[in-house]
């Protein structure tokens, strides 16, 4: 038997990963939920279809849309977290002693009941005292909130679906209200690739460039997403994620990582031609 | 007798006129998409397969004896009329017809100034004399309302030999009238109910909402099914009462209806009657709380006024449509119109109107939860990035027009064009609007004023589109020589 779960990265394009088996299926009020083991890639979740993590590369992913701006930010103490209902950033972010608060919003309740269950990967760190879980539309829940958070971390599904109403302009305005003076939002920013992914990567980086005084892209490389090259948004009122940025001060932290390191925290930043390329129409 | 509202009787004989697969020597001239690649991969195969011409198996909307007649029984049923008809000339040619049908030549008609543009072009057609029953206003809100039993008493007292009255219910805004009372007037003078109800096809399907016309026993009622019964754009229900001669009606209707009526919309009109019949309940259960919940939301954001019953006082504003999201924009600074146009130049988001002091959001079934959420966080950070002191904020929506001669003798009367800056003292013989809503600042045979001119100005400043004049620009005016 063979049994292949494939996503369509373009019309044209297609990825597979053979299945060793499916481990669960249902259907949340906001969308298909669904887990599989795989011989390469080990268990992952996918949503309406989509491709979210795999426990052999979400590493990179989370490792890259947490350190980062939690390594920039002088003194985070208070993190909101949109999305991310699979607890990888949450487990990234618990390894810091100095935040004391993580509020979570993530708008499908089962997403979070299967990741316990199936994915303990990434869920490891949801008993933490620390955190606080909003079961609302991130949408919804940031508009109430101002001059609150240190750090913003939206852990996005794609453009399309339950998730784009965060990458609206309202929504990153609101993001901008609910940050503190010096507050960094940081985003996951879809893929300059394919030309129907670099479109919508282009029109989030337009409206957080029209939202935030400074607005940097950074790159990893994500190899089940579709070009496996991927983007994530830095966003800023006060902070440069270089200039600002104390790679010894970090070290010291001591933290274990397997992606991140200070010099490739430099590194992320220096984009291809053609990407700077694709920012600078929208700039 | 009861009809079975499960039927849909032009769907189905187009769904089997497919299967008969008819060799097409008639028009239309694409013959199913294939002379038309570009347009067919445009609209989709299934769409051009039923872009056909009458025949005998799907009847002729000119004279309907087949599966048009029965749809148009079962939806007759569906909205308590005596008899309906499927219009495919929009809701404007629901609301001709009506005035065609009560007026002749210099007879009267009773109606709100506030009418759309579609009534008085029908004067201008027939000849009818408008009698204007000036609507109510609200100051604080600069919105016209309902009509005022007591002033519509007034004018059918003081013209016993008006033909009918004309009543536009409910309003853009979700505001009513007391239509029964005002039905009962008119009937005690032998004068016919005519309802433009455009905005109030959903009255007849949901629960708890306001008196609809036919429940009222008014005479005619035009439904726009295609704004929140879900059919497509262009297509709407004449309705009407058990004084009225459906026969002479249907002659009516084709002095200026299409003798090619296309059956999209026919099929639309079809399908969406039987989709209310059967589920209209929950569907509109649902858009209204999700009206709800957005008008307590935007309450909370401060600034914007999203109104509901509380304004209800009894006559004028004798009941509202709680399934409309009308927000006044006045106290953060902004007109309608700028918020209007900032929702969708910085947010996507396009609504239905802005005006000098309102925006207009038309929630329906087929809203998601999120969208309504985008809606309001796009609210919340207009008013924190755009926001300004509410100082020399112009309200007024409605100013009272001077009527000096018929629409009709107006609109064809010598005229020249003049600079809109001189043209107060003159008589207009053109329309001036914005659209929408639709609703004349300006009518054919109104004097114009200094405080029309400056109403006119201050809306084009504030971006309002404004329509229905020779020049395109309307820095001119045709007034009458």
């Amino acid at each position: 038997m063979e049994l292949w779960f494939s996503e369509r990265h373009t019309p044209n394009v297609k990825f597979s990963i053979k299945v060793d088996r499916q481990l669960y299926s249902c259907t949340s009020e906001f969308q298909r939920i669904d887990i599989f083991d795989s011989k390469e890639f080990g268990r992952f979740l996918t949503l309406d279809g989509y491709m979210m993590l795999t426990e052999k590369d979400e590493f990179i992913y989370h490792e890259m849309i947490t350190h980062i701006p939690v390594a920039v930010h002088p003194n985070p103490k208070s993190i909101l977290v949109i999305g991310a209902g699979d607890g990888g950033v949450i487990r990234e972010l618990t390894r810091y002693q100095s935040i004391e608060r993580i509020d979570l919003v993530e708008i499908d309740e089962l997403v979070v009941e299967v990741c316990k269950k199936y994915l303990p990967t990434t869920s490891c760190s949801f008993d933490d005292p620390r955190i606080n879980f909003y079961f609302e539309d991130g949408v919804k829940f940031i508009r109430h909130c101002e001059n609150k958070y240190d750090i913003i971390i939206v852990d996005s599904t794609d453009p399309f679906g339950p998730g784009e109403g965060l990458f609206t302009k309202e929504f990153y305005g609101s993001c901008f209200k609910a940050l503190k003076d010096d507050g960094i939002m940081v985003n996951q920013h879809e893929s300059p690739f394919y030309t129907e992914d670099a479109a919508a990567m282009q029109r989030s980086h337009k409206r957080i460039v029209e939202s935030f005084p400074i607005s940097k892209v950074y790159q990893a490389h994500i190899p089940t997403y579709p070009s496996g090259h991927w983007l994530f948004g830095f966003a800023s009122k006060k902070y440069h994620p270089i200039n600002d940025y104390n790679g010894t001060k970090w070290n010291m932290l001591g933290l274990q990582t397997r992606y991140y390191n200070p010099k490739l925290h430099a590194g992320a930043f220096a984009l291809p031609n053609y990407v700077e390329e694709l920012l600078r129409d929208v700039e | 007798m009861s009809l079975d509202q499960n039927r849909a009787p032009i769907y189905e004989a187009l769904e089997n006129f497919k299967r008969m697969r008819i060799v097409p020597f008639d028009v239309p001239g694409h013959k199913r998409g294939r002379g038309n690649s570009e347009l067919t991969d445009f609209l989709g195969q299934a769409c051009m397969n039923v872009d056909v011409n009458s025949m005998k198996p799907l009847d002729n909307l000119c004279h309907p004896v087949s599966v048009i007649k029965e749809a148009e029984s079962i939806a007759a049923e569906a909205f308590g009329a005596a008899n309906a008809f499927f219009m495919v000339g929009g809701t404007t040619s629901a609301v001709q017809s009506m005035i065609l049908y009560a007026c002749k030549s210099g007879d009267k008609i009773i109606m709100p100034r506030n009418v759309h543009r579609s009534a008085i072009n029908a004067l201008i057609l027939c000849d009818a004399v408008p009698v204007y029953v000036n609507p109510d206003v609200n100051n604080e809100l600069g919105i016209a309302l309902g009509m005022s039993v007591k002033q519509v008493e007034e004018a059918i007292n003081a013209n016993p030999d008006a033909k009918a009255v004309l009543v536009n219910n409910p309003t853009y805004y979700g505001i009513c009238s007391d239509l029964k009372r005002i039905t009962e007037l008119a009937h005690s003078k032998g004068m016919l109910v005519l309802v433009d109800e455009a905005h109030g096809t959903h009255f007849y399907f949901g629960d708890n909402f306001p008196v609809t016309a036919m429940a009222a026993d008014a005479d005619l009622a035009s439904v726009s099914m295609h704004k929140s019964g879900g059919s497509l754009t262009q297509s709407s229900f004449l309705l009407l009462g058990d004084r009225i001669n459906a026969d002479y009606m249907r002659q009516i209707i084709n002095l200026t209806q299409t003798t090619s009526a296309s059956y999209l919309l026919l099929s639309s009109l079809d399908i969406s009657r039987k989709r209310l019949a059967l589920n209209g309940r929950e569907i509109f259960a649902e858009t209204v709380e999700m009206a709800e919940y957005a008008r307590s939301e935007i309450n909370s954001i401060g600034g914007y006024y999203a109104y509901s019953k509380e304004l209800i006082n009894g006559d004028s504003i004798y009941d509202f449509d709680v399934s409309k999201l009308s927000v006044y924009t006045l106290p953060i600074g902004l007109a309608g119109i700028e918020v209007y146009d900032l929702l969708r130049d910085e947010y996507d988001i396009q609504i239905e109107f802005g005006d000098i002091g309102n925006i207009l959001a038309y929630i329906s079934v087929g809203d998601r939860k999120r969208d309504i959420e985008r809606l309001i966080s796009a609210l919340y950070e207009i008013r924190r990035r755009f926001g300004k002191e509410a100082t020399g904020m112009l309200s007024q929506e409605y100013v009272n027009p001077i009527v000096t001669e018929t629409p009709r003798k107006a609109f064809y009367a010598d005229k020249e064009s003049v600079p809109l800056e001189m043209a107060a003292g003159r008589i207009c013989s053109e329309f001036v609007m914005c659209y929408p809503p639709g609703i004349p600042i300006l009518a054919p045979g109104e004097l114009i004023t200094e405080e029309i001119i400056d109403y006119i100005k201050y809306a084009k400043e504030k971006g309002c589109s404004m329509t229905g004049t020779e020049d395109i620009n309307i820095e001119r005016l045709n007034v009458i020589v």
